[in-house]
């Protein structure tokens, strides 16, 4: 990076610009953390007014109320969206400041593994709970 | 393997001269308009977000398993510790959820002019600064 500028690769200046452009996948990346966004909007909503209500609730409460099959729909919907959401969004902060490609490709599949990882231990959690 | 764009960086100024591109200026430069500072605060709180999510997959398993574990789970939460780290959660989760609405209504084509951003820019922060001491004004009634 340092030093008298220099070419030392013999490819012209549009050879070395090839191949470095879109990848053709981001246009479903964007999409579908817009269409998780909008689901999250009535979905957490739904959860910060559930949490309120369960403040302090006993633990036989938090059963009964995850036991109602709206709520144990709803609640696999809030996880789903969730972690796909969180994890579409941490891959382009990955992106935009791990310059190191080794790096970069291993926090991201590290962060896709964890969030998967996460979601289902949430949703047998909720499942657990629920059925 | 060295990185091919770092021969992107090097090309010929009008002399003939091989040199390195200049950057253009970042962020020490610019004064923080309100648009710039909520931008960086999305994707902060939604890092943070994703780390919160941590304390949502506790309280499940917790919810999951005993008795006990739930009370102790419980109890941690309403500890002094517990209510900074919902307190710091809640914050976060009602300033992202304006400004991510904000960035949906953007990508309707709404909103994207000079005056228009500020002004909802300025939106999220009251937005946020209003539903959030109310929001736990309900919840500690509740409780």
């Amino acid at each position: 990076m340092s030093g008298t500028p220099h070419v030392d690769i013999l490819r012209s200046a549009l050879g070395r610009a090839r191949g470095l452009g879109s990848a053709r996948a981001g246009s479903h990346h964007w999409w579908a953390q817009r269409l998780t966004a909008l689901a999250l909007v009535p979905l957490t909503l739904w959860f910060v007014f559930a949490v309120i209500h369960l403040s302090g609730a006993s633990h036989q409460a938090v059963i009964d109320w995850m036991s109602a099959p709206l709520t144990l729909a709803l609640m696999l919907a809030l996880i789903v969206a969730t972690f796909y959401h969180l994890h579409l969004g941490v891959q382009v902060v990955i992106e935009d400041y791990v310059h190191d490609e080794r790096l970069k490709i291993g926090g991201v599949l590290a962060v896709k593994a964890l969030c998967v990882l996460l979601a289902l231990i949430c949703i047998v959690s909720v499942l657990k709970i629920g059925l | 393997m060295r990185d091919v764009r770092d021969a992107q960086m090097i090309a010929r100024n009008s002399e003939g001269k091989l040199v390195r591109r200049p950057l253009s200026p970042h962020l020490q430069v610019y004064r923080w308009p309100v648009s710039m500072a909520l931008s960086i605060l999305h994707r902060v709180t939604g890092v943070g977000l994703g780390i919160g999510t941590l304390l949502l997959t506790w309280w499940l398993v917790a919810a999951a398993s005993s008795d006990d574990v739930f009370d102790r789970a419980q109890w941690f939460m309403g500890s002094a510790f517990g209510l900074l780290l919902l307190f710091g959660w809640s914050v976060a989760l009602i300033f992202h959820f304006f400004n991510g609405i904000r960035h949906l209504v953007w990508d309707a084509g709404i909103g994207f002019e000079a005056p228009a951003y500020d002004t909802s820019g300025w939106g999220v922060v009251i937005a946020t600064g209003v539903c959030t001491p109310l929001l736990w004004v309900v919840g500690l009634a509740v409780w």
